[in-house]
């Protein structure tokens, strides 16, 4: 029976969400036995939390695999793979796993899939269907020849729990470690030093709709208004208009208050994956199509610098 | 020093209503604006700041249709030293690392002590370029980079994680470095630049998919259709005019305890 290899995904000894989902989401697929690969500096630590959800969990253990580091996993992968052929691999979409993914594709001249946020057995290989344009589209792809590389987005597939209780495989990855070209040197976490956004009970978020500089202090005097701290989607603070402590989403910060606003914020799932807990959320964006309303309880489709405007002088009527 | 930096042109499809063509496989295009690749445009000012504090020379390629000109014009007027543009017309439909393949055939009689690209590319949302041309040519690379230091025979990167976590490693040059947004100010383009790109020539190159390994004959993947998704659990949409709307919303921050 072929299997779907999955690649257990931790960072500083605890495994990542995505790993759950990605198990969940090769259970589903129901094309055989789900092998979780599970490499660490001593696998033993990790592997009884991958049991229950895994038909069997491939223990590789070694220095080399202390730090997540491209180099050393794709050379025990390529041997594995070698070994099990696998008819898919599933890696997560994350800033480790596409640092791997690609490469390892190459190395094993197999087809890569990136950003996959569903997948299907088809007559030959995979069917994958993958986001486009930050959302705006979804593509699908075939993927005839195995093993299928599969990278797998974030925060898309809900965990489920499960009671396999797979066997552990010990497996030797042999020596990964000579010859590398890139050295792992240390983790550093970015200090928050102003207001923690994640711990504000109302949020209003920022995205390209505001155009300019100049248009912040509209946004400013609104937050104010309500209560509210100020947040922003990436391309906001990548003008540095707001600092990097209050960006929303995979690559800033998770957030869950009871209300957030979005303002001229598109929904890449970048920023979704940031955002989608809370408990209400209100998105203002011109474009009626914008992904954000997919995940919005409240919409309004329009221009934010007529909106806000507006809704301040309604305010200012309410409280007089 | 030798840098060469890979630019894609994108539609601008951020606050653009993105419709699907009659082939099923691509999207309307003649009514959109094209830029440069945003994460490609960080790439390009990591190289011009590198130009200046190490003297490096700037390369850039692109793989397109004869517009892609338009954004090694303006990698040019911005410092770039020359440029080239692998003509797409024969490659069809390729994924990120068929374009790495195309890369890799031209990269690999040249000799660059580093390789920069954006990290990912706004239209196809791919991120397979960097590592997967690094592959090919037998270098190591890094993704998502945010912060570089060149020394003698190594540069230290810090890479950008989830969760606000960065994480810093050493690679040995030749290597490839796919940039991330936001940890540089690209620059723009001066008028006397730009009117000295104009004059400078754009080497034309030939688009060819390198060979797959001998003895392996692998089916890749392809695009079957490209669609507007469903939208699933949609907001209840506000309606009304713009006091309507306003005064809607007002009493919905209200209801929620925010007025």
């Amino acid at each position: 029976m072929s299997s779907i290899l999955v690649l257990v995904e931790h960072r500083q000894g605890a495994v990542r969400d995505v790993t759950f989902e990605m198990l969940t989401a090769a259970r589903k697929l129901g094309a055989g036995s789900v092998e979780a690969v599970l490499m660490a500096e001593n696998c033993d630590v990790l592997a009884p939390s991958i049991t229950p959800h895994a038909n069997k969990v491939v223990c590789v253990s070694g220095p080399a695999f202390k730090e997540f580091s491209y180099e050393p996993y794709q050379k025990a992968l390529v041997k594995l793979i070698g070994e099990k052929k696998p008819s898919a691999v599933l890696i997560a979409n994350s800033a480790f796993g596409t640092d791997l993914g690609p490469s390892l594709a190459v190395a094993l001249n197999a087809g890569l899939v990136s950003d996959a946020v569903a997948f299907t057995e088809a007559d030959s290989g995979f069917s994958v269907s993958r986001g486009m344009y930050a959302g705006k589209l979804v593509a699908d792809w075939a993927m005839p020849s195995e093993p299928a590389i599969i990278m797998v987005r974030q925060s898309n597939f809900k965990p489920e729990p499960a009671s396999l209780g797979g066997a552990v495989e010990k497996w030797d990855a042999g020596d990964v470690a000579s010859g590398a070209k890139t050295k792992f040197i240390s983790l550093e976490e970015v200090p928050t030093t102003g207001i923690d956004i994640a711990k504000a009970s109302i949020v209003v978020g920022i995205g390209r709709g505001i155009k300019e500089a100049k248009n912040m202090p509209l946004v400013q005097e609104f937050a104010q208004d309500i209560g509210a701290v100020l947040a922003a989607s990436r391309p906001v603070v990548d003008a540095g208009w707001l600092p990097k402590e209050v960006q929303v989403g995979s690559s800033g910060k998770t957030i869950k208050p009871k209300l957030y606003i979005a303002l001229g914020i598109s929904g890449a799932f970048q920023h979704i994956a940031g955002m989608k807990g809370a408990d209400t959320i209100i998105a203002v964006n011109k474009d009626p199509k914008a992904p954000i309303f997919s995940v919005a309880h409240y919409g309004i489709v329009d221009d934010l610098h007529k909106v806000v405007p507006a809704l301040r002088t309604k305010i200012k009527e309410m409280k007089s | 020093m030798e840098i060469a930096v890979c630019l894609k042109r994108v539609p601008d499809t951020a606050e653009a209503d993105v419709k699907v063509d009659a082939s099923g496989k691509d999207i309307v295009r003649d009514k959109l604006a094209f830029t440069i690749n945003e994460a490609d445009n960080y790439a390009l000012e990591e190289a011009l700041l590198a130009r200046e504090k190490h003297n490096a020379n700037v390369t850039l390629v692109s793989v397109g249709a004869k517009e892609s000109e338009e954004v090694l014009r303006m990698g040019l007027a911005k410092g770039a030293a020359a440029a080239a543009r692998i003509d797409s017309a024969s490659l069809g439909d390729t994924d990120g690392i068929g374009i790495a393949r195309v890369l890799a055939a031209w990269f690999r009689d040249k000799k660059f002590d580093l390789i920069f690209t954006g990290c990912i590319a706004s239209d196809d949302g791919n991120s397979q370029v960097g590592p997967a041309l690094a592959e090919l040519l037998g270098m190591p690379h890094a993704s998502y980079v945010t912060k570089l230091d060149i020394q003698a025979g190594k540069i230290t990167v810090k890479r950008e994680l989830e969760g606000g976590f960065l994480e810093v490693k050493e690679l040995s040059t030749p290597c490839v470095v796919t940039i991330q947004t936001g940890g540089n100010t690209p620059r723009y383009a001066s008028i006397m630049g730009i009117k000295r790109a104009g004059a400078k020539p754009i080497e034309q190159a030939v688009g060819k998919q390198g060979q797959p390994p001998a003895g392996t004959v692998p089916v890749f993947p392809h695009l079957i259709k490209v669609y507007v998704p469903e939208v699933v659990g949609a907001a209840q949409m506000i309606e009304g005019t713009l006091d309507e709307k306003a005064g809607k919303m007002a009493a919905l921050l209200k209801e929620k305890g925010a007025v």
